[in-house]
């Protein structure tokens, strides 16, 4: 949470918050502002969630074996939590610790490879549209308008059903459907650049347009791209799930947190809920902790924004 | 609500503003209809131009779906004039045609994963969505309206606190993790309700019996709407209570109900009709998801089983609904914000 726990429009003065009675009024500023939970606990919430599911992903796999993942035992069917297996088994036999921990570590790596394609991609085709202008500018809104008027979803599931099977089209549906927002923010923050004296410099000192836009304009929406990354993350990871647990994402051999969550349905019916509070517990806590990172990073880069998933 | 003090008309000297007020609101609605008419067509086109080519450019060989594993054992010249006969050995563009021919007269296809022809699919399907999509929808914003209000008007106060919190929480709860939990707790653990499906296995099928099964997936569906909207409507409150003309009102004494419902929330109302709007891809992306996890027979849970199946006609028909959907309602999203906008308003 930001130090302004009043989310303002550009016209209303933060400092003030909402008129109240005077009897209702708290002391120490604004209203409510006291008893918010400070931006310092948040951020280290987020940070250790993070850190530490890091830090599980990178040990668990030393310990046990990256086959652990596939070793079915049918002589261990559906065992509750206990000493053998930390967080039982699943209905093959399958530890569940090991396999949501390494559905952990593929979601999360196809997460941040979409979030960077999609930033890429955003970044290139909003600057060039941003800075060129004129009719490009008009024609490539107007696809980006398209892409958004598609459910990404549905193209997801499209372009998944149409190349199944592989890591690739799942990052690339995934990709194609989240680079719009990229692109907005970087042409916006293009079109306020290009009017800086320090652009208007470079192109009276003679710089091309390319000059302009690789050395002048690409730098300073840099961390506006980065941060676009980081609120993409949430997204992706949440997206590729979602694909796994509708069985269009990826291929058996690489379980996924989404994979894990739609094979233990019928397993939670005969009473086994151990096989889906692992996965769907790492799923959250990964969601929430980027989301609150990428949220607490947005709110020093832009202070005006709050919801933390939406862009 | 008797006041006695007319709510006051923010002033504002746009001209389209006042042009409005004298030609009156139809025609403005009827000329935004045309535009965004204006702009459908070509895009249904070109998203309809850009799914053919993936699926020209696509591994899969449409011959093989329609043989299945007999492929296996088909003969050469059969599998060639099968080809012939679906058209497949024409010419990408001649494939589009034929097909663009049949979708504007009516014949979308052949889905094989059902069947039936995909007319049929989506029209035995479609009300089921929209049944389920509509409920979802108003259950959103009715409760969006009740606690985005009551936490604005005590910002920091417990409500308000309670209600951010639970907001950013589901921000990050997938919805199909968001179903299956609300079937564990109220088919399996509690069983009040039914934990998918229309109907019973009985076969009864009344007002009631739907009730039953449409409870759970759509309160689902609003849930999983419910953050955007609650944190949108709050903010812009906040933003409108700081308004002049807020100010004003309760300078003036009137009571606080009037204050916040008459003069805050139709403020705010606007921005959160567009968002209503703008989320509406995310609506559908919820409906795909609940479909699936309650086995609701609907269009979204067609489109897995098209996607699993790669059942292509159906695929693009689906996709392409959808996205005129949510023209359609962003349409509608907008119409409405010209509708209740005050400053478009006739004058008495």
């Amino acid at each position: 949470m930001s130090e302004k726990t009043v989310p303002t429009g550009p016209e209303a003065d933060p400092e003030a918050g909402p008129w109240r009675p005077a009897g209702r009024r708290r002391p120490g500023g604004a209203p409510g502002r006291g008893t918010a939970v400070p931006a310092r606990v948040r951020l280290a919430f987020a940070a250790g969630t993070l850190v530490a599911v890091v830090a599980v992903i990178l040990v668990v796999p030393l310990v046990a074996g990256d086959a652990a993942t596939r070793t079915v035992d049918y002589d261990a069917v559906l065992l509750p939590p206990g000493a053998g297996h930390l967080l039982g088994t699943d209905d093959a036999g399958r530890d569940v610790l090991v396999r949501a921990v390494l559905g952990a570590r593929v979601s999360l790596v196809v997460a941040v490879t979409c979030a960077v394609v999609a930033t890429l991609l955003g970044t290139l085709v909003g600057a060039v549209s941003g800075a060129v202008g004129g009719l490009t500018d008009a024609i490539v809104m107007r696809v980006v308008d398209g892409f958004n008027a598609v459910p990404h979803l549905l193209l997801g599931i499209l372009i998944v059903a149409l190349y199944r099977g592989s890591l690739i089209s799942v990052v690339v549906s995934i990709a194609l459907t989240h680079w719009t927002t990229v692109a907005r923010i970087v042409r916006a923050e293009v079109l306020s650049l290009r009017s800086r004296p320090y652009v208007d410099a470079a192109i009276s000192g003679g710089a091309s347009r390319r000059t302009v836009l690789v050395r002048h304009l690409l730098p300073a929406v840099a961390p506006q791209s980065a941060l676009a990354a980081a609120l993409l993350l949430p997204h992706a990871v949440w997206h590729e799930t979602a694909l796994s647990f509708l069985g269009l994402g990826l291929p058996p051999h690489l379980p996924s947190l989404g994979t894990m969550v739609a094979d233990s349905r019928d397993d939670v019916l005969l009473g086994a809920w151990w096989t889906i509070a692992a996965p769907a517990g790492v799923l959250v806590a990964v969601t929430l902790a980027v989301a609150g990172l990428a949220g607490w990073w947005r709110d020093r880069l832009v202070p005006r924004r709050r919801s933390e998933l939406a862009l | 609500m008797g006041t006695l003090v007319e709510p006051p008309r923010v002033v504002q000297a746009r001209v389209s503003a006042t042009r409005t007020a004298r030609g009156g609101r139809a025609r403005t609605v009827r000329r935004l209809a045309l535009a965004r008419l204006a702009v459908a067509v070509p895009l249904l086109f070109a998203v309809s131009v850009v799914v053919f080519l993936l699926g020209a450019a696509s591994p899969f060989d449409p011959v093989y779906q329609y043989y299945g594993t007999r492929i296996f054992t088909a003969a050469e010249a059969d599998v060639a004039r099968t080809r012939e006969q679906l058209g497949l050995d024409e010419p990408i563009w001649r494939q589009y045609l034929d097909w663009a021919h049949g979708a504007l007269t009516g014949d979308w296809g052949m889905s094989r994963s059902f069947g039936q022809p995909v007319a049929d699919v989506v029209a035995e399907r479609l009300p089921w969505t929209l049944l389920l999509a509509g409920t979802g929808l108003t259950l959103a914003v009715l409760i969006a309206l009740t606690l985005g209000v009551v936490s604005a008007w005590r910002q920091g106060g417990w409500a308000d606190r309670f209600v951010v919190t639970a907001a950013h929480a589901l921000e990050g709860l997938p919805t199909f993790l968001l179903g299956l939990g609300a079937i564990a707790a109220f088919a399996v653990a509690l069983p009040l309700l039914p934990a998918g499906g229309v109907a019973d296995a009985t076969g009864e099928t009344g007002f009631g019996s739907t009730l039953r099964h449409l409870a759970l997936p759509a309160l689902v569906l609003a849930v999983s709407q419910l953050p955007w909207l609650i944190l949108t409507l709050r903010q812009q409150l906040l933003v409108a209570f700081a308004d002049d003309h807020v100010t004003a009102a309760r300078a003036r004494g009137l009571p606080e109900r009037t204050v916040v419902l008459r003069h805050g929330l139709p403020a705010a109302l606007l921005p959160f009709v567009t968002t209503v709007g703008t989320r509406l891809p995310e609506l559908v992306t919820g409906v795909v998801l609940v479909e699936e996890v309650f086995s609701w027979p609907g269009v979204a849970g067609a489109m897995v089983r098209a996607g699993l199946n790669v059942d292509y006609p159906l695929l693009v028909a689906l996709t392409l609904l959808a996205t005129g959907a949510v023209l359609a309602g962003n349409l509608l999203a907008d119409a409405a914000v010209l509708l209740i906008d005050p400053r478009t308003s006739p004058r008495r």
